[in-house]
């Protein structure tokens, strides 16, 4: 393991407590809602805020007690702050000046940076002349030119605009597996993290409430954020065997399970009947339509009754079916598409 | 308005344009003139290197006492200057408390020397740069210094390469506005340092004395620092004070 930490810090109103553990080469995304603590997080790693508690431990050397300025740390903050009286040049250079180096090795190690992330011919721009694009990779390569074992990024993506973004996600996703140290990102975009994450955790009100790879978490999310974020409904319930028991309601289920226990299912595994179909009366239940919204080429539908869940159905069902809110509407799940899974 | 223009209308009107090349090569002109530039700016010097380190403990430290250091820097801006060349006297003149102990030490004495005019001038200005430079580091975003500190920045590197560049605008309209005041600080210069030709006898000190003899070679004096008022300003509203704001 590279990075090994405990990180606590206490506020007056707010508490920040977690255990991370990131390892050599690995990139492990801090994903939660704003305010959840993910960037005071950060802070703490890179030593700008002091820990009320706990340990840093890198690469077998405990540096919590280190100042900002000695640890082996480089950080990409959120809106890059790269030094607007500088050159970009002198901007990556930064770090090996202080480093010790003299200014010819400093620019020729930043030289070779920005020859790397493609920005040879941006070398002498300042960087309000700079695109947000190039922008963040001066500021990966500012970072990179201190060598650190431990690269941390706040919402690395959040200043690009949407269609810059969806390139520049894979160009960092490509960059930062080429880093061979430990690396942290912290975003509250899902998509962001499941792209640039081999690992994911999920931060919640200054505590981690899931952690795994993204896939696991994407198909059994474990907090209403997380299965918000991944578009699937989530109920905890009662298991015993082949089905789980959410408020009165039975579901059945892929799985088999016993105990407490969550039931997840895509909002396109719902249908609406106006009519009480036929068959079994598992998954079955009536509700009343609570809202329609768009929501991409479907239309999302909000049912409420024993548990709120969302549908997703077609334009034309909508019409059909008279789907207005405040109309009373029989909901079923395909079991199939259901999943099950102990809390 | 008229309030305001009619003096330096007066001023222009009364000047006696046909002699005026004379009078501004006379060498007590010349003289005054040249001991002004020179106190002004050895004045700002000083001001820098003390006003510079105290606008940072104010706009980045918290110390106890810091509300009152502040409360402190600003007192000469409202003190009469006369009331601080007294003060000064007090404290530097020959039997003050600092003053005494240079005088038996290196046998030296501030008042009525050069090198007290610059004392006094720089007593009295240094708070147009305190306050300009503080408000320059306050406006300043703190998190470029962070970015430096996690680039492996001591606190004076991130102060020399990073702070001070950024506040560099507000630097320079402080160090503008001081050294104006000192140009033209006279009552803690004439209390403090007298009024020797060629040592202590500054260009406000010499208009104040022609004003007695020689009305017209007075309004020629009036009118030089007139004219160095009226550049400072439009360079400030021009380049600095946009730039920093």
């Amino acid at each position: 393991m590279t990075l090994r930490a405990r990180i606590v810090v206490r506020r007056p109103a707010f508490r920040l407590d977690l255990d991370l553990t990131v390892g050599r080469g690995e990139v492990v995304t801090l994903l939660g809602p704003n305010g959840a603590g993910k960037t005071t997080a950060l802070r703490a790693l890179a030593g700008l805020i002091p820990l009320t508690e706990g340990s840093i431990e890198l690469d077998g050397v405990r540096i919590e007690r280190e100042p900002a300025e000695r640890r082996p740390v480089g950080v990409v903050f959120q809106d890059y702050l790269l030094f607007p009286h500088l050159s970009a040049l002198d901007n990556v250079a930064f770090g090996p000046r202080c480093q010790g180096r003299s200014k010819a090795e400093a620019r020729a190690r930043a030289r070779e940076l920005l020859d790397r992330m493609g920005l040879a011919e941006f070398s002498s721009v300042r960087p309000r002349r700079l695109s947000g694009g190039q922008a963040q990779r001066v500021a990966l390569a500012r970072a990179l030119a201190v060598e650190p074992r431990l690269l941390l990024l706040d919402e690395p993506l959040a200043a690009l605009d949407a269609h810059t973004r969806l390139e520049i996600r894979s160009e960092l996703r490509r960059r930062l597996t080429a880093f061979d140290g430990a690396t942290v990102l912290v975003t509250h975009d899902p998509l962001d993290a499941m792209v640039l994450a081999d690992r994911l955790v999920v931060v919640e009100d200054g505590a981690v409430v899931q952690e795994g790879a993204p896939g696991e978490i994407a198909r059994r999310p474990r907090t209403d954020y997380v299965a918000r974020l991944v578009g699937l409904n989530l109920f905890r319930g009662e298991g015993d065997g082949d089905r789980v028991t959410v408020g009165g309601l039975a579901f059945a289920a892929e799985e088999r399970v016993s105990g407490p226990a969550f039931v997840a299912f895509p909002p396109r595994a719902v249908a609406l009947y106006r009519t009480r179909p036929d068959g079994s009366p598992r998954n079955l239940w009536e509700g009343r339509i609570d809202g329609v919204e768009r929501h991409g080429d479907h239309i999302r539908v909000h049912v409420d009754g024993p548990v709120p869940v969302a549908a997703d159905v077609t334009p034309a069902a909508v019409a059909e079916l008279d789907l207005t809110p405040g109309r009373r509407i029989w909901v079923s799940v395909k079991a199939a598409e259901t999943h099950a899974y102990p809390a | 308005m008229a309030f305001l223009v009619l003096p330096l209308a007066g001023l222009l009107i009364r000047a006696p344009w046909s002699t005026l090349p004379q009078r501004l090569a006379e060498p007590q002109v010349i003289e005054a003139l040249r001991l002004s530039l020179v106190t002004a700016s050895v004045a700002t010097v000083v001001c820098l290197v003390l006003g510079v380190p105290l606008a940072w403990l104010l706009a980045r430290t918290d110390f106890p006492g810091r509300r009152l250091l502040r409360a402190l820097v600003t007192v000469p801006l409202v003190l009469p200057p006369v009331v601080g060349g007294v003060a000064l006297l007090l404290v530097f003149g020959r039997r003050g408390l600092v003053g005494q102990w240079l005088e038996s030490a290196f046998g030296f004495s501030l008042p009525f020397t050069t090198a007290g005019v610059v004392v006094a001038e720089a007593f009295v200005a240094m708070p147009f740069l305190v306050i300009a430079v503080e408000g320059a580091l306050r406006a300043a975003d703190p998190r470029y210094e962070e970015a430096a500190a996690t680039l492996g920045a001591s606190r004076f590197t991130v102060f020399r390469r990073v702070t001070l560049p950024l506040v560099a605008p507000g630097v320079l309209a402080g160090a503008v506005l001081c050294w104006a005041r000192a140009l033209g600080e006279f009552g803690a210069t004439i209390t403090f340092a007298g009024n020797f030709p060629g040592r202590t006898q500054t260009m406000p000190l010499a208009v104040y004395l022609a004003l007695e003899t020689e009305p017209e070679a007075a309004i020629v004096l009036s009118l030089v620092l007139l004219a160095v008022s009226v550049v400072i300003l439009a360079g400030l509203r021009d380049r600095w004070v946009g730039a920093a704001a």
